[in-house]
Formats: structure tokens, sequence, C-alpha cells
């Protein structure tokens, strides 16, 4: 490609729009009881109704609505007081019916909006609609170079997925992010991840498939005042895919148009590998899915007392925290988005808690701490240190007891399993000299070892002093409070 | 002729339960009695042999330890194959599902297994239930015992002439556009629709899902009332199952009355097209119902004649849809070799029949996108008017009445090329089926010009299905006092 993503948005205005599966963590699947655990044996978590055997038919799981009807609120949609299923038949080996039971021009939940921070900003993401699905099984295509179905010597399918209760969130289009639109779909997929998350309504693992994403893309001349041709990418499978997904779109079509053709309305297959997109089907073929209201189930009719008891269940929203915390620990977006990407803010949070400062709390996590998660490979909340741990450390620096670099030390002993803080510093002998008369003897070998430092900050030098300092910290072993033995060694000499 | 295999449900079950005879002995009247003429009938796709015979005797096992058993306990069920079944198979009379042995049983043979009810064998039917007269079965048509050489009525024509042959006193059947009431009419049988959501369809193969219900046939109307009873409740298994009491229809059954009920006779169904002869006997049943103390209206439901029409949209879409699965990639039959998509058209080519096809294609068209709103939306409101018909005339009387087919059983061959033609026999039972209520077909004497069964109909509000059983019950019974013997007494080949 010779275009540029830099050159192309310099040229061209974008705008995206997502649809996001979720599978959702009920305990069982959408129409049976068949279990939904991943990983399980090939067609192991089966029966007549998600293998779709002649005669079975399909119930409503409860749960499922109730999840949705969640994801909706939580996305501030309206939610329907009625609404049906429908029928969206195709044929494809991995759907047992050869239909897919999904909603059609009836969803659950409509017209809703999703804020989402991009570059410094909020940029208000609006919901289409959320419904409620089945999943398929999934097909391996074993022989043949792409792992697609063409060119496969024979395919096997795993029912396992059939039937697994499944959410679409269809964004509207999204304009005017231009630059950062890359990285505005990104936010809102991870705002999204974040809500669903905190709903605890899937375990939104992209890498194991249950959050996927289809990112749609088009360009258009800037000042045009008009929308371009849209393209679907799929396969778009994390959340940095989908940032550059978009990126690898916009230039490309940007290319396509600058070279006098026009855009073709299309899916086209993200590639991980490369970054770039290549064309499937043609949706300007597309198949007619022959949608009409499943006749094997009721409609839903989600009452209003029902809907007003789960929006009383819904916990407290990232948006909603963002706001809280950004206040309360007075916080600039910058910072609180720093927390949040080292996924700290719940174990900065319980160490608030439990009695640190915002700023120590921060501090430690985002330093030390998030230094050896990423040593280990593992998230900050998985370190074998409490929250409450993280509090005494910061307690005893404030106290005196510790400076910083005894911190790290006890910080060490605990990640070490060497006990509490308290034990650490105990067992390894690391409180602060805090014993003038012991400081006064090393400042006093310092002055005499270098009369030359002295002279200069008897001259006015006075940040000459940090040679001291260093000199009474390498005597004591570093066990000395630096503050105070600067100020000491001030005292001595004037 | 075998006493035991004349003798009704209800009489059997007596006999058994006073010990006067076994149910081994009950099921190897029958099976034997299946050996003797179906290879001329040819109701059955699969006749349950010694299974059977080991149901019977585990009744029989169950009776002897002093179980408590139901009233069809020891009974011989023949069922329609579309009820899956373990232990036998289920093709739903087509190719594609030849050998097919489903690993699941439908709530509703789970239900007469557990109420002791034996189940003989699988009945022949139209391919997937599109037909009138068992002509579009995969494995050939049945016969009507009447005389062989007419259809036995469809789709359930294999239930209507084997119990109208005396090879089981009780069959299950389904209706979708009459299936149940058609071939009951016309092989002399009683037949119900019931109420849609009264009985179960888990396990039973769908054709028109928003239509199918499964129902009884039998010889009398009681034991359709019997088997109607054990049969029905509600399925947590299928969504559209309605959860509410069986209405009370063994009792309605037994206390025929009529007097002071208010019976509407339907205006539209008559004048051209329908047998005179059929015409005169339906005309016979109205005044006797009038005789018995009924009062009698003339209705008019000015959109049933849209109904045919609106059926033949709503039914095929749906089955365009229901029988997409029927592709070769898990079950039955799988025809050629290449893609998949080569695999599932060359098997859906050899699988299914012609009407089967036909059907598929008229649904597939009437779902496209731009026709939808044209066909399959435009259906379903003239659904909505066909509703509004019936609510209109429920207000005013009890029951509606009609013919149940314009003519008796017809020659086999005669429409097999005129689908039109077939389509026009389930004419007068396709409203019920649309609106969701209930009917039943009942014999109401033979027509003079060919000697063959005609069938009067008795329409009831949804979950009202025990108002048929109190009409039927009283034409049944007046009728047999002037015959002086059961209609089927009269039937000349292979009854006598």
């Amino acid at each position: 490609m010779t275009v540029t993503y830099e050159s192309a948005i310099g040229r061209y205005e974008p705008v995206f729009g997502l649809e996001t599966h979720v599978e959702l963590g009920t305990r069982t699947k959408m129409f049976c009881g068949c279990g939904t655990t991943f990983g399980a044996e090939p067609n192991s978590q089966t029966c007549p109704v998600c293998l779709g055997l002649p005669g079975s038919l399909p119930v409503v799981n409860r749960r499922a609505i109730e999840y949705t009807i969640k994801i909706g609120l939580a996305l501030n949609c309206s939610i329907a007081s009625w609404c049906r299923f429908a029928r969206k038949n195709y044929f494809y080996p991995d759907m047992p019916k050869n239909f897919q039971i999904s909603q059609y021009d009836e969803p659950l939940c409509v017209d809703g909006y999703l804020d989402v921070a991009v570059g410094g900003k909020t940029v208000r993401v609006g919901i289409e609609r959320v419904h409620l699905e089945e999943d398929t099984g999934k097909s391996l295509h074993v022989g043949g170079a792409t792992g697609r179905i063409q060119g496969a010597e024979y395919s096997l399918v795993d029912y396992n997925r059939a039937g697994i209760p499944l959410v679409e969130i269809v964004t509207k289009p999204v304009p005017g992010t231009g630059f950062l639109a890359p990285e505005g779909a990104k936010a809102y997929v991870t705002e999204l991840r974040d809500v669903l998350r905190t709903l605890g309504v899937s375990d939104v693992r992209m890498e194991e498939g249950s959050l996927r994403c289809d990112v749609n893309t088009s360009i258009s001349p800037r000042g045009s005042g008009s929308w371009g041709t849209r393209t679907e990418t799929k396969n778009v499978n994390s959340l940095r895919s989908v940032e550059r997904s978009v990126r690898s779109e916009i230039a490309r079509q940007a290319e396509v148009l600058d070279g006098g053709g026009r855009v073709i309305q299309e899916t086209r297959h993200f590639h991980e590998d490369t970054g770039v997109t290549t064309s499937g089907r043609s949706k300007e073929e597309a198949q007619d899915y022959r949608y009409f209201p499943e006749p094997d189930l009721v409609p839903v009719a989600p009452d209003e007392e029902w809907v007003k008891a789960i929006a009383a269940t819904l916990p407290e929203l990232p948006s909603a925290r963002r706001a809280r915390l950004i206040e309360s620990w007075s916080l600039s977006e910058l910072e609180f988005e720093a927390l949040r990407n080292a996924g700290a803010l719940d174990v900065v949070e319980a160490t608030i808690a439990a009695g640190a400062s915002p700023a120590d709390a921060r501090k430690w996590w985002l330093s030390e701490l998030a230094r050896r998660a990423n040593d280990m490979g593992i998230e900050v909340s998985e370190l074998p240190i409490t929250p409450a741990e993280v509090a005494r450390v910061a307690e005893l620096v404030a106290a005196g007891t510790l400076n910083d670099r005894l911190a790290r030390q006890v910080i060490e002993g605990v990640l070490d399993e060497e006990g509490t803080p308290d034990e650490v510093v105990a067992a390894r002998g690391l409180a602060v000299v805090s014993d003038d008369s012991a400081l006064l003897t090393a400042i006093d070998e310092a002055i005499a070892a270098n009369p030359d430092v002295v002279a200069r900050i008897r001259s006015g030098r006075v940040q000459a002093v940090g040679v001291l300092v260093g000199a009474v910290m390498k005597a004591t072993g570093g066990k000395a409070d630096a503050a105070r033995v600067r100020q000491l060694i001030m005292d001595r000499l004037s | 002729m075998d006493e035991l295999i004349t003798m009704t449900a209800a009489d059997l079950s007596a006999a058994m339960a006073a010990g006067e005879v076994s149910a081994a002995e009950v099921t190897t009247a029958h099976l034997d009695r299946i050996a003797a003429v179906d290879d001329r009938v040819k109701a059955f796709l699969h006749v349950a042999g010694d299974d059977a015979l080991a149901q019977a005797r585990e009744v029989d096992a169950r009776r002897k330890a002093g179980e408590p058993l139901g009233p069809l306990a020891g009974v011989p069920v023949a069922v329609k194959d579309l009820f899956t079944t373990v232990g036998m198979p289920t093709t739903c009379g087509s190719k594609i599902l030849q050998g097919w042995r489903p690993p699941y049983e439908s709530t509703i043979t789970r239900r007469l297994r557990d109420a002791g009810a034996v189940l003989i064998g699988k009945t022949n039917m139209d391919e997937f239930a599109m037909g009138s007269s068992t002509e579009n079965s995969g494995f050939g048509p049945s016969h009507n015992p009447w005389d062989l050489d007419k259809v036995p009525g469809g789709s359930s024509g294999g239930s209507s002439a084997a119990v109208a042959a005396y090879e089981a006193p009780l069959a299950l059947g389904t209706d979708t556009g009459g299936s149940i009431r058609q071939p009951a009419a016309v092989c002399g049988v009683v037949g119900t629709k019931p109420t849609y959501g009264g009985s179960s369809r888990y396990g039973v193969v769908a054709f028109a899902s928003s239509l199918d219900t499964p129902g009884p046939l039998g010889r009398t109307v009681l034991d359709a009332a019997l088997l109607h009873e054990v049969m029905s409740g509600h399925d947590p298994m299928d969504s559209t199952s309605i959860n509410a009491p069986v209405p009370p229809v063994v009792e309605a059954a037994r206390h025929a009355d009529v007097a002071g009920l208010r019976i509407g006779v339907v205006s539209e169904f008559s004048g051209d097209g329908y047998q005179p002869g059929v015409m005169t006997r339906f005309t016979e049943a109205v005044d006797l119902l009038e005789a018995l103390g009924a009062k009698v209206t003339e209705i008019s439901c000015p959109h049933f004649k849209y109904a045919l029409p609106a059926y033949y949209l709503i039914a095929p879409s749906e089955a365009s849809s229901n029988l997409a699965r029927f592709d070769g990639m898990r079950y039955g039959l799988r025809t050629g070799t290449g893609s998949a998509e080569e695999v599932m058209a060359l098997t859906r080519a050899a699988g299914f029949g012609a009407e089967v096809k036909r059907r598929i294609i008229l649904g597939t068209y009437a779902l496209s996108s731009g026709y939808y709103d044209a066909y399959y939306g435009k259906a379903q409101q003239v659904r909505t008017l066909i509703i509004r018909d019936f609510d209109a005339a429920f207000s005013q009387v009890d029951v509606l009445i009609s013919p149940v087919t314009p003519t008796t059983a017809f020659p086999l061959g005669e429409r097999v090329d005129d689908p039109m033609a077939m389509y026009l026999a389930d004419l007068c039972t396709i409203p019920t089926d649309l609106a969701g209520n209930a009917a039943i077909s009942v014999p109401c004497g033979l027509a003079d010009e060919d000697g063959l069964p005609a069938g009067l109909q008795v329409m009831a509000p949804p979950l009202a299905d025990d108002r048929l059983y109190r009409v039927a019950a009283a034409v049944e019974a007046a009728l047999e006092q002037r015959w002086g013997h059961p209609l089927l007494a009269e039937a000349k080949g292979l009854a006598r």
C-alpha cells in the first residue's frame, strides 16, 4: 500500500461503526439446558435442541433475557415491552437447523449510547440496538491452505458452541473523530468490554471468542458533507486489531478513491499477521436471509416491574466510577487512563480504603508493583501482595520508619512471601536510622572527607550538599532519612 | 374377525382391567390383523412387532403387581411417523429420513408409554405431512379400507386407515390444515384437532410450526376423547404449549347432550364443488341436532374464503425454514460428493418428493426480501381477520358446524397431478388451523353416490375442546340408534 494512514486522514473524513457479538456467561444455553463450559470435549455439550434434531423445540433462557436487559440498561437503551425472535435463514454446516434464531426488526433494546474517552475528550457512541440470538457451532476445516471451507479436505464441526446465548450490540455510525477514529473504535470496544465485565454478564475474552467484533469503516473527502460506501471487516479479534483494522481500511479506501475507483460495499477479512484486510464475499450480492418471526417461540414481554428490578441491581458502571474517582482522587483524565490501562483501579481503590493516600496508592501500584507484575507477566491484581499490605508500607514511609528505598525492599520481601510488611522490616532490619547521634558521626566523617564540597556549599552552591547526603546514606546502608540527613548537614555547616 | 380387534379402546380397557383378557393378547390380535391386511391397506411404515408385545407384557406385569393403571393401559396405539420414537424409525414419509432412529422420545409418545399404551407401529403419511391423500409419501400410498382404490385422506391417512381397518383402536395424527379431520372423515372414523398449544409439539417433526397440532383418531367419540386426554396438557419443552388444565373431554364424551346448545352452520361451506351426497348427510345431521334440542342458526364467516390462499403462503413459508435442516450433514440421507453445498443440494434433490419441493419453493419465494409484505405479511393479516370471524361467531353460538370435506374419498391417482384440486380437500378445515381453535370430525353417514363416508365438522373456541365431544357424542349416539350399528359395520371390503 502506498497511501499511508497519515496522508489519507489529512484528506478524508472517516466514519466507523461496530457490531459486537458477546457470548453471555449463562450456565446453560439460550434454548436448552446444555452446559456452556469453554473448551469441553467436542460435541459433549449437546442435546436434540441445540443439535436441531427433527421435532426438537427451543425454550428461552430467562437468565439470557435478564442479562440482555442489563446490557441494554447499562448502554442507556429503551427496553422493548414486547418483542419477538426471528429466524435468519441460511445454509451452513455449523448451523444445526440451517437457520439461526435471532432478532430482526423487533430487538429487545434500542436507541442508547456509550460515552467513550478518546484523546482526552468524551465521544458519545450511539447504540442502535442490542439483540439476543444463538451462537453457531464451530467448524474446523482440515487440509487446504487457508483454513477456510474452500479447498479443505474435510471439515469437523463442534456443536458445543451452538446455542450459546449471543448478544449483538450495534452502534450507530460514529462520524467526527477524524484522526482519532482508529483509537476511538478501540476505545469503544475497551469501554464496552469494561461495562460487560462490570455487569458480570460475560467473561468477555476476545482470545476465546466470547467477544467478537465486526468493524464498519467508510471515508469521504473532507468537506464533502456526505458519507462514503462502507465495508465490514470481520475476524477482528483483539483490541489492537480493532484499531489496526480501521487504520488499514482507511488507508486502503483512500488509495482506491485516489486512483479514481469506488469503494465496494463488501465484507473484508482482517489479517492479524500483516495488519491488512482482504476482500471476502461481496455484500452487493448478499444472501436473502428471509427473516420471519420464529413461530416456535412466544413473544418476549418484559414487564416494567421486572425491568425496574433489574435496573436496581446494576453495579456502578465504569463511566460513573471514572467520574467519581477522578473527582475524589484529584486525577487528570490521563492519570486515570494510566491507572485503568494498568488494570490497577481496583487495587488502588482498595489500598486507599485501607488507609493510604490516593497519591501514595497510585505511586506504589503504578511504579514498583507495575514493574514487578510486568516482569512476572501477570496483572498487578495477581501479585502476591494485598492492598492492605501496600497501605501499610505507605503508612511506614509516612511515619518516617521507612524511606522509599527501604520501602521497595519491604515490598520485595512481601512479594517473596517473607511475611507481612512489619515482619519483613523486622526480619531484614530495614528501619530507618533515626538516632541523630549515630547520624552525626557519619556526617562528621563525610564533612571531613570532602573539604572541597564543604567549601562549595559555604560559597553558596547549596545543591552540592547532595554529595554529602549520598556519602552519609552510603555509610548508613541506606537506612537514614535523607531529608533529615540534609537538615543535619546544613545545621552543621551553618 | 377376532372380536378383540373390533372392540373399542374403552371396552378393551375395561376387559383388561377386569382380567378377562391380557394386554399381550390384545396386542397379538392387532399384530395378527396387521399381518393379515396391511399388505393391502399399507397403513404402516413400521410395525413394532416384538417390541409392541414387550410393551404389552410389561403392562400385564404392572397390572399383576397391582400398580394403578390409566384408561389406555394395554391399548394399542398407531403413531403417525412424524413423532420421534426411541427404538422405532421416524421417517415423516420421506426418503430423506429413511432409516433415521431418533435418539429422543416425543412428549406425547412418552406420555402414552407412561400411561401403558402400546405403541404398535408407525403409520404412513404424506411426506412431512404435506398432502391430503398419502400419495405424497416417499414409500407409496395407503389405501382406504372402505374401497382400496380410494385414498384414505391425508396427511394422517395411515393413521385413519389403520383405525378404520381395525389394525389399531386408536392412532395419533397431526393436523396442520386438516390432516386429522379430513382422513378421519373419508375413512369413517373420529378425529380431533385440539386447540393449538393444547397438545405438545416436542418431538413432532415440524411442517408449519404455528399450525401443527397433534391429535387423536379413534373409531368412537369416547375413544378419541380418552386418547385426547392422555396426550394433552402443558409441556415445558414446547414454548407454545398452553399452561391450562386439559378441557374435560372424556366427561363431555360420556355426557352427550346438546339441548339448549347454540349451533351455527357456516354458510360459506356449501355450493359449487360440494358433493350432493355429502351435503345431504350434512343437512340431515343439522336437522338431527335441532331435533335433539340444539338451537341452530346460520352464521356467515366472510373471510373464510381467503383461508386457503393464506394457508398456502403461511404453511409453505414456515416449512421452507423448518425443512432446511435436512441437508445430509448430520442424519438421514446423504447423496453425492464434493463441497458441502453440493452435497446439501444433491441430498435435498434426491431426498424430497415433488410436493415438498413445490412448497419449499413457494415458501422461499413468499419470504423473500421484497415479497414478504405482499405474501407472508398479508397472509398473517388474513389470519387475523379469520380469527375475528370466529370471535364474532362464537359471540353468538357455542359451536360452528360444517362438512369436513367437500367430497368423499377420491380415487387414488385422481388428483396427484392437480395440486389445486388436492388442496381443495382442506377447504373447510383450514380456518380452524389458522385460528388455533379446536375441531372434530365425526362420521355422519354414507354419501348416496358412492357409499363412502361423509364427516360432520364441529368447531369450538380455543380451550373449549370439550364442546366438540359433547356435540359429536350426541350425533354419534343418535345416528347409531338410527342405523342400528356403528357406521364402520357397513364398510364393505376389509372390515368384513
